[in-house]
């Protein structure tokens, strides 16, 4: 489903600052799969999502999704394809737009932007059932800047966006790191919710290996710029924190002292 | 120090504040809506002017004359979203380089610094001379108060269509707009057009009412505009939520920019400091927002926890 053949990317090329973000990355999805992605900081998971989605070109090597090569597409044009949220709540979603407005932007991904009607009374009206099924009581609050909202409802909001328009790919980047736990928690239940009632092809990053375990049908992890784990089925739902830092250990030698603690 | 002086002046006032006033919902669009400062418009308000007057002089008719600025604005904001989005230079500079370069082309439109148009041979849409003693529906103030209605009917209609929906998207957050298939470049390019067509339409009239165009009557507009701008969000903010009457709230502010500004010179005041005033004027309101949440805002209260843990 999506194919990412021998990727590399390298951040401030020949300056002191060079960073080899991805390392001849290879990675291949099943229809479906719903994958979540760990590493220690500056292994190139985020680089990998943004790779994908196309927001800056890729330095060599090439990314199919359903078989069509989209490298050379831009941004906007893979959007089509791919439904994202990201780590920071601000950044899903216009603030300055009403939740139904948002839900309209997102309603149209991947059709042109013509000069009809931005949202109609019907759309809204199926909006507002949708967004009561999220359960924060925003159903009564509609066109209601997003703004005004907290950080979940926000994530929760740009989820709804995500999905809305069914994506092929769907791009979870710590989407609940900046929220307190218990909304976290609450953000990621729905998210595992809304991937398998759409049966989504999905790809989450993580800093909580429990919660890598616990969802999805195959964990990755990654390292250096390169995925060095990937495993899934049932031999990944056997697996326990501590084999995932036995693992993690035993290839990064020197630099674990310094990642265990994000990884914990 | 007459007061029948200043009474006698305010309907020209009124009539130049709301010929601004179009232009000030130009700046509008690219400042608020698109979040860009968009210093094109200094020249682009003169080549309304000048495209407007030569149509005129060479027979056309007022409307094609106008018609035919309004799409020359079309044309200087498609360069400005060109050398800001194609050629990725920033958007201040982009609107700088463009604003430079209308300086030749208007010389050239015009073919000298200056152009006059008689009032009394052509037929104009609008003058200085349309202010008093005319039919209401031949005076300068019904004529352009129904073009800004139109317009604002125009642009709130626009900015409610799926295209409209994206360009607000796209100033309010570029990352989330291109992530919902939204193209950020070609949105920006509309925007800038849209504006820079008003304000082109803004100096048509301009150069109509005041029977000529000059090489110099645009010089400082972006910060008459962004006066009107702010200082009709200053009074009518609090009130005016929906979008048609944000525009709104722009032209009653450039109506008042042009009033105070008339009181100001009934004091006697040295008009070669108008622009100073201005500049400072604008400068302090820009800077509000900034102090209030600098010095006047409360340090938020941590809730529960041990801040010395």
């Amino acid at each position: 489903m999506l194919e990412i053949k021998n990727v590399y990317k390298t951040f401030n090329a020949g300056t002191v600052n060079q960073k080899v973000a991805l390392n001849g990355l290879d990675l291949t999805l099943e229809d479906g799969d719903f994958v979540t992605v760990i590493g220690g900081n500056g292994a190139g998971k985020s680089t990998m999502l943004n790779a994908i989605a196309g927001v800056w070109p890729i330095d060599m090597g090439k990314i199919l999704i359903d078989g069509k090569d989209i490298t050379r597409l831009s941004e906007h044009q893979r959007a089509k394809y791919i439904g994202r949220v990201f780590q920071d709540p601000m950044m899903g979603t216009a603030a300055t737009m009403g939740i139904d407005e948002n839900l309209a932007l997102a309603r149209r991904r991947g059709q042109p932007r013509t000069l009809r009607q931005g949202i109609s009374a019907k759309e809204r009206e199926g909006y507002r059932e949708l967004v009561k099924t999220l359960d924060l009581g925003l159903e009564d609050r509609m066109t209601s800047k997003v703004g005004l909202l907290s950080g979940g409802q926000r994530q929760a909001i740009t989820l709804l966006m995500a999905t809305l328009q069914q994506p092929r790919l769907l791009l979870l980047d710590e989407h609940t790191a900046a929220l307190d736990p218990k909304t976290a928690a609450k953000v990621l239940a729905l998210s595992d919710k809304i991937v398998h009632d759409n049966h989504l092809t999905t790809l989450m990053i993580t800093h909580n290996m429990k919660d890598a375990i616990k969802y999805g049908n195959r964990l990755i992890m990654m390292y250096e710029g390169r995925i060095i784990y990937d495993v899934r089925g049932e031999e990944k739902a056997a697996l326990h924190v501590s084999d995932l830092l036995a693992r993690f250990e035993q290839v990064s030698d020197g630099d674990f002292a310094n990642d265990r603690m994000l990884l914990s | 120090m007459d007061i029948m002086t200043l009474v006698n002046a305010l309907p020209g006032a009124a009539a130049q504040g709301l010929i601004w006033a179009i232009m000030a919902i130009g700046v509008y669009i690219t400042y608020r809506v698109l979040d860009i400062a968009d210093l094109t418009v200094d020249g682009t308000l003169c080549t309304g002017g000048a495209v407007c007057i030569m149509c005129m002089l060479n027979g056309c008719n007022v409307w094609v004359s106008i018609l035919a600025a309004t799409c020359a604005g079309l044309l200087a904001g498609l360069v400005t979203g060109i050398f800001h989005t194609f050629m990725g230079i920033q958007a201040i500079l982009a609107g700088i380089l463009t604003q430079l370069s209308l300086w030749s082309v208007n010389l050239k439109i015009m073919g000298k610094a200056n152009q006059a148009i008689n009032v009394d041979k052509y037929d104009l849409l609008v003058s200085l001379r349309f202010i008093k003693d005319v039919p209401f529906y031949r005076n300068t103030i019904f004529v352009v108060a129904v073009v800004i209605a139109v317009v604002i009917a125009i642009l709130y209609w626009f900015f409610g269509t799926e295209l409209g929906c994206g360009i607000r998207a796209t100033g309010c957050n570029a990352n989330m707009a291109r992530a919902q298939g939204i193209n950020t470049s070609l949105n920006k390019v509309i925007g800038l057009m849209i504006s820079n067509g008003l304000v082109a339409l803004s100096g048509a009239l301009l150069a109509q009412y005041q029977g000529f165009a000059d090489i110099n009557m645009g010089r400082g507009s972006i910060v008459i505009g962004l006066a009107a701008v702010i200082i009709g969000e200053a009074i009518f903010g609090k009130l005016f939520r929906n979008f048609a009457l944000k525009l709104l709230a722009v032209a009653f502010g450039s109506i008042i920019y042009y009033l105070v500004l008339q009181v100001v010179i009934w004091f006697k005041v040295d008009t070669d400091l108008l622009k100073v005033f201005s500049a400072v004027v604008v400068a302090i309101f820009l800077a509000i927002p900034y102090w209030k949440s600098r010095y006047f805002t409360k340090p938020t209260v941590r809730k529960g926890g041990n801040t010395n843990a």
